[in-house]
């Protein structure tokens, strides 16, 4: 493993992603319109928004950073880019951990920006440190870059990619505490949640937004979001073969 | 007759069920260029892929400069273009060959000159989706060519070019190659085989004769070497 090549990595997926203007901007923009909907579709009880306007915040990385990152992945599996790679002097971990550098950078972007929207001309309030959400948002971006590299392997074409996201991703956020406390979930979708990542990362941005308690289960869900993210990045290197049939 | 470089030693390769290589053994010298010739699908691709070390190999052995195909310290020593140009469309040409460059820890220089060796100087600003498909075939020669590599295995690099170039590019071979590197070049085109110093010529999987040119035309009696792959073919069936 090197710096150098790490960073090259970086600086390659960032100037990519920076080629496609329009996907740049959906990215950027898309959470900022989605936190002023729920503003508005919450405007007759605010404490709605107030509830989960900040652990939303915190989620939005997860999706597009899942998508963005699996669809990359695989285009660089298909054009064969992957496999030239393979055969030049880099270590697995210089493209897993250029991609986490560039995406995280890119979601630290995106999350300032939403939060903007959502803290500045919303008057979103949490209870606990803006960049605590910030920060938790960031580390969800590189959860769902994981799951995404991770699943690439899996997909052949663009469209199986895309349709990973409703397998993969709609069920965490359904079973994740947002929608309806897990507490009040029937028992067999409470075990469910209880083995889905999510459900940590949202649980650590919901204590944020209330303010506490940050006790040993708030460092238990960020240990398993940061947890889950390094098992689902071994897994992914391990779908990085260099010899292929 | 230099020490061989690249051995091959009963290399079986199936693919997909499919025997693709099938118990091949041959060797290749550094200070030549090497031509791997035959039809398309006859196992040119996964031998040049099994000797850069990303061919799942079923038996056999392959050494490139003493050490087993894929050893990382050949990472650094061994050029390779892949049959299909894998190059990133969304970045530029330059982009493209730096972030290979970074990868091998060259100079600036370095990246400036493999893309002049290709003749892209002036595409070099160039995204790779919006170029032809012969400009797209230089940009991976020039990722290749990056890092003075010891071995270069080059798959079917000049298909598709315009003649010109193509004689460019063989001479630019040729002068690697008298700098003392091993080149392995493929081609499903007969009259680049006249290109090389030495022959290989594979057909569904088997190496069915080797030698230079003028030794393979002498020993079938034919003229031109399309006529001396048919008889070859044919005394071999």
């Amino acid at each position: 493993m090197s710096p150098r090549v790490t960073f090259a990595t970086a600086a390659r997926v960032l100037t990519q992603l920076r080629r496609d203007p329009r996907t740049v901007a959906l990215l950027l923009l898309v959470p900022c319109v989605l936190v002023v909907l729920l503003k508005e579709i919450f405007a007759d009880e605010p404490q709605v928004f107030q509830h989960i306007g900040g652990p939303l915040l915190g989620l939005f990385p997860f999706i597009s950073m899942f998508l963005v990152t699996s669809i990359t992945m695989l285009r660089e599996r298909v054009s064969g880019t992957l496999e030239r790679l393979m055969t030049l002097p880099l270590h697995k971990l210089d493209i897993l951990l250029g991609y986490a550098i560039a995406f995280a950078l890119f979601a630290a972007v995106q999350v300032t920006l939403a939060s903007v929207v959502a803290f500045g001309l919303l008057d979103l309030r949490v209870a606990g440190p803006k960049w605590a959400v910030v920060l938790l948002a960031i580390g969800n971006a590189l959860l769902g870059m994981s799951l995404g590299l991770f699943v690439s392997a899996f997909a052949t074409t663009e469209f199986q990619a895309v349709q990973f996201m409703p397998a993969l991703v709609f069920p965490q956020l359904l079973l994740c505490g947002l929608f309806v406390a897990r507490s009040s979930m029937a028992e067999w979708l409470q075990v469910i949640s209880a083995v889905l990542p999510l459900t940590y990362a949202y649980d650590a941005l919901a204590k944020v937004s209330a303010g506490g308690p940050y006790g040993a289960r708030f460092v238990a869900d960020v240990a398993v979001t940061v947890g889950s993210t390094l098992a689902l990045l071994a897994l992914a290197a391990g779908t990085l073969k260099r010899r292929t049939p | 007759m230099a020490e061989p470089s690249i051995r091959v030693e009963g290399l079986r390769v199936v693919r997909g069920g499919k025997v693709a290589l099938d118990s091949i053994s041959l060797e290749v010298v550094p200070g030549i260029v090497t031509g791997l010739l035959g039809p398309s699908g006859g196992g040119k691709s996964t031998l040049m892929r099994a000797t850069v070390g990303v061919q799942q190999v079923a038996s056999g052995r392959i050494t490139v400069l003493g050490l087993p195909a894929g050893s990382p310290e050949l990472r650094s020593r061994v050029g390779y273009r892949t049959q299909a140009p894998s190059v990133y469309i969304d970045l530029t040409v330059r982009e493209n060959v730096h972030y290979f460059g970074r990868v091998l820890g060259v100079s600036e220089a370095a990246v400036d000159e493999a893309i002049e060796t290709v003749d892209l100087g002036a595409e070099s600003a160039q995204i790779a989706g919006r170029l032809s498909g012969g400009q797209l075939a230089r940009v991976a020669l020039a990722m290749a060519l990056l890092g003075e590599p010891e071995v270069l295995v080059l798959d079917e690099p000049t298909v598709g070019l315009d003649p010109l170039l193509r004689r460019d590019l063989w001479d630019t071979f040729h002068e690697i190659a008298d700098r003392g590197a091993t080149i392995l070049v493929s081609s499903h085109v007969m009259d680049e085989a006249d290109r090389c110093d030495e022959l290989l010529l594979l057909r569904e999987g088997r190496i069915i004769a080797t030698g230079t040119p003028d030794e393979l035309r002498r020993r079938t009696g034919a003229e031109d070497l399309d006529s001396v792959f048919l008889r070859l073919v044919e005394g071999d069936a």
